[in-house]
């Protein structure tokens, strides 16, 4: 949910939601934290004279108080109305007019702000992020006018589009208590309600340095950085923080199933999620089993999915498989497929269903595995091209409880990864008692 | 007590940006010239054990393929993946998963584009398939029939997205009867004739050694990039066919055209004059446009719809020249109730800067934006890829990095004024709204 789409935002979400790693190392991050409790990340790169400047909060839509959801979402838009020191609007022009670009994001699990800049204007930003850590200033006339525009948001993202619609329909349904089950820009009647109370409440109750992140990449050392975080963010006081008590799922018992008609709706989808493991501080095995498995199911042009469901006569016109493993409390496996035209839905999910089985009866190849894990080696080489990419899969790491160590300890446990644990994993997991399973359809006007 | 210390810094740093000049970031562009005439543009970049690749061959996008073979172009950048020498599509797939190699290929509205990745290691047999792909494609039936039903579905699909219906439209309304007016994706009747023939006819006829440029960054040096680009493109023809594709201005007398849909927001598009790359005024262009639609958070648009009425969630504008036209184009949404009190301020908007251009201080502000966070745009090895191939293809120069500061801090206010009264005119903007918008339109 940034502030404003942005397709390098997009794209490096993705990214870090499949956490790609390296060779020995990945982002070879410098950490420390300040005497208020401030972790502080610095991933060095010389590349380029340029820097990424994030503060992760240790807060998102999960932590939302009820009736209020979409607040967090919400507060990340006013975050930017200004404080006694920098007037409403004007935080990301001052940011544009040093030759910097800003933007924020919500998820579950954090929140996060940003701003690219030459390295020289590190310390502008940073005393600017540190500023607003406390110093919000809120009137209805800059709330309600954004709170508008968190409703078009709404309106151009869901609204306007029967399958994110669906998506969110089968988040709702995937989980009975967890709060996943709320999207993250919240419910369209209770945004509707937010005020301006609630953000001061919720900003209050959780932006502290002692909850925060501070992540560095780029042309800048880590003694640079302690530095500057020193007199910038050093002085703020930590501020007591409750621990994120989140209500946890009962046992699921029987599959789920949403099916939506829309006469938006061209052509038929049909998707299935399943609640899975997530990855855990210190610990390799199931998450990582799973990583590869999404890979070899449906993660390429080789995958099973591939071979039986799109090539040659196969049912489908497109098939894939993704594991979502970075979360606070709980991962989600999914798979998804397009009928070709003509083509039933059942048939289709009755060939996926053999997929499935097969996986779990005859687990997988030596060859299918060494090419997964091939892709997967190579991802983490190539996620250090980019400096926003490795800021933002380490920040996704840290506010989900994980830390620098399994990020970088990512390429060891994939290679760990053996036959047996990915065949273990899919007999486990891919189980219809964790399942919701949708099915968008053309609605025929009568 | 610091939090007072804290804003008079503040308030000492806000005041300088004006006199901030941007760090030099600059990479050292190679030009890489082979015995049989390929040329490359290569920063090397030994950092990571890498190499991105992108190629393009200019006049060989889908605009060039014939006005009955809609959507070749889209599907030829498909089957070129799907299976080259001996190696058929399922062989070549597995091979480039075994190596970690990406190699794939898009057609553009005026270039062909391929774009490869490789970890430095597997760089021989990563350039081989990529040149395989090109010269040998197999085109066999099986991965021909299932991406001509993946396009099929694809074509079916886009009408379902308000965006995608919204530009199909404004598209067709700007250029009638010119290839910039057909949908990329073809329709059902063209999709269904394509023939394997008429997709390697394309290929051979569009896909030359002199119509090719590349852009490389990595871990290589100049002598081994030399010897791999002549084993990789020797197969392609020296000389492409020409292609003869009328240049046309954008027809922008038409009535706002409305597109129901049954969805709670509408959503906006539209075009106006635009300028050429080459233009005198171009740079002139791209930063009065920064101000009035360009700018993030910070334009124009953004403050009027956005920030002072809650309209819209996003509101940009933006120049996009093209090899035979030229338009100002930009987009909106917002909900349906309010669409024309939006469009009004967006016309009212274009009016302001075509009347009165902008200040000094904005005309400032730009420049050190658009020279300032230039270096964000060259900070990792595939971007510096993209902008090497940008720069061929707009014949900017090998030393435009240098020379593009330069460019942004000569235009003048009365540059911005001669440009907005050339281009802005808010009363003859040819307008799509998708959705069902209260006082726009029938």
């Amino acid at each position: 949910m940034p502030r404003l789409p942005s397709l390098c935002l997009t794209l490096a979400l993705l990214a870090s939601l499949s956490l790609p790693a390296a060779e020995a190392r990945v982002f070879d991050p410098r950490t420390f934290t300040l005497a208020n409790g401030m972790e502080v990340v610095v991933v060095e790169d010389h590349r380029a004279p340029v820097v990424t400047h994030m503060v992760w909060y240790r807060v998102g839509a999960a932590d939302e108080p009820p009736l209020k959801s979409g607040i967090a979402h919400f507060l990340e838009h006013l975050m930017f109305k200004g404080t006694p020191g920098i007037p409403p609007g004007e935080f990301s022009r001052i940011v544009a007019r040093n030759g910097g670009r800003d933007n924020a994001f919500t998820a579950q699990d954090y929140t996060g702000y940003f701003q690219d800049v030459a390295k020289d204007r590190l310390e502008l930003v940073m005393r600017m992020e540190a500023d607003r850590m406390v110093n919000l200033v809120l009137t209805d006339e800059l709330v309600l006018p954004e709170r508008q525009v968190v409703l078009e948001e709404r309106s151009q993202r869901t609204d306007n589009n029967p399958r994110a619609l669906l998506g969110e329909q089968m988040q709702a349904m995937q989980f009975l208590a967890h709060p996943y089950r709320i999207p993250v820009i919240g419910w369209e009647h209770e945004i509707r309600q937010l005020t301006r109370q609630d953000a001061l409440e919720f900003y209050r109750r959780h932006y502290a340095p002692n909850n925060a992140i501070l992540i560095v990449a780029g042309d800048v050392t880590a003694d640079e950085v302690r530095q500057l975080a020193e007199r910038h963010y050093g002085p703020i006081p930590r501020r007591e923080i409750a621990p994120r008590l989140r209500p946890q799922e009962p046992p699921q018992l029987a599959e789920r199933r949403v099916s939506m008609e829309d006469q938006r709706v061209r052509e038929p989808s049909w998707s299935r999620s399943y609640v899975a493991p997530a990855q855990k501080a210190g610990e390799a095995g199931m998450p990582y089993a799973l990583t590869v498995l999404a890979e070899i199911l449906g993660g390429g042009r080789t995958s099973r999915m591939q071979r039986a469901l799109v090539l040659g006569d196969g049912p489908a016109s497109s098939a894939g498989a993704w594991y979502d493993g970075t979360a606070l409390d709980y991962g989600r496996f999914g798979l998804y497929a397009t009928p070709k035209n003509g083509v039933g839905i059942e048939k289709l999910e009755a060939a996926m269903e053999r997929v499935i089985a097969e996986i779990q009866r005859d687990g997988v190849t030596d060859a299918e595995l060494a090419r997964a894990k091939a892709g997967l080696e190579a991802a983490a080489i190539y996620a250090r091209d980019s400096m926003s990419n490795a800021a933002r899969t380490l920040g996704a790491a840290l506010t989900s409880g994980l830390t620098v160590a399994d990020v970088e300890a990512w390429p060891e446990r994939i290679a760990a990864v053996t036959r047996e644990d990915v065949q273990a994993a899919a007999r486990e997991v891919l189980d219809l008692r964790r399942s919701v399973t949708g099915i968008l359809l053309p609605k025929v006007r009568s | 007590m610091h939090r007072l210390a804290r804003l008079l810094t503040l308030a000492t740093v806000l005041l300088l940006p004006g006199l901030w000049q941007p760090l030099a970031a600059q990479p050292k562009i190679e030009r890489v010239t082979t015995a049989l005439g390929i040329e490359a543009w290569l920063v090397r970049e030994p950092s990571i054990p890498m190499i991105a690749l992108e190629a393009a061959w200019r006049d060989a996008g889908w605009a060039a393929e014939p006005a009955e073979r809609g959507g070749l172009a889209r599907i030829l950048a498909t089957m070129l993946t799907e299976g080259a020498g001996e190696l058929d599509s399922q062989a070549y797939q597995v091979r480039l998963e075994e190596l970690a190699v990406s190699v794939s290929f898009s057609a553009d509205r005026d270039e062909f584009r391929g774009s490869l990745r490789t970890l430095t290691r597997n760089r021989e047999e990563a350039f081989r398939l990529f040149g395989e792909a090109l010269a040998r494609p197999r085109m066999d039936s099986e991965p021909l029939e299932r991406r001509r039903q993946q396009a099929l579905i694809r074509l079916s699909r886009e009408q379902e997205e308000p965006g995608s219906i919204g530009s199909r439209a404004l598209f067709a309304a700007a250029f009638p009867d010119h290839p910039y007016g057909r949908n990329p994706s073809g329709t059902p009747e063209s999709l269904k004739a394509l023939s394997a023939a008429d997709l390697d006819s394309f290929r051979q006829r569009h896909l030359g050694r002199d119509n090719l440029v590349i852009g490389v960054v990595g871990d290589i040096d100049a002598d081994e990039l030399r010897r791999l680009l002549e084993a990789t493109f020797a197969g392609l023809p020296a000389k492409r066919v020409q292609v003869s594709i009328p240049d046309i201005a954008p027809a922008l007398d038409a009535k706002p055209i409305v597109i129901p849909r049954d969805m709670p927001q509408s959503q906006v598009q539209f075009i106006g004059a635009g300028i050429g790359r080459d233009d005198p005024d171009f740079y002139a262009a791209f930063v009065m446009n920064y101000v009035l639609g360009g700018g993030g958070f910070n334009s124009r648009l953004m403050e009027e719809v956005r920030e002072k009425r809650g309209l819209a969630y996003s509101v940009n504008a933006y120049l996009a020249p093209m090899r035979h036209s030229a338009i100002h184009i930009g987009s909106f949404g917002t909900q349906n109730e309010r669409a024309a009190e939006a469009l009004d301020v967006v016309r009212r908007e274009l009016r302001r800067m075509r009347d009165e251009g902008m200040s000094e201080q904005e005309l400032q502000n730009a420049k050190t934006y658009l020279n300032g966070s230039f270096p964000l745009q060259l900070s990792s090895n595939s971007r510096i890829a993209g902008m090497l191939l940008r720069m061929q293809i707009d014949r900017l120069g090998i030393d435009y990095v240098e020379k593009r500061p330069g460019h942004i801090d000569a235009v003048t206010l009365e540059d911005i004024r001669r440009v907005a009264r050339r281009l802005l005119d808010p009363d003859n903007l040819l307008v799509v709204v998708v959705g069902k918008p209260v006082g726009i339109g029938g």
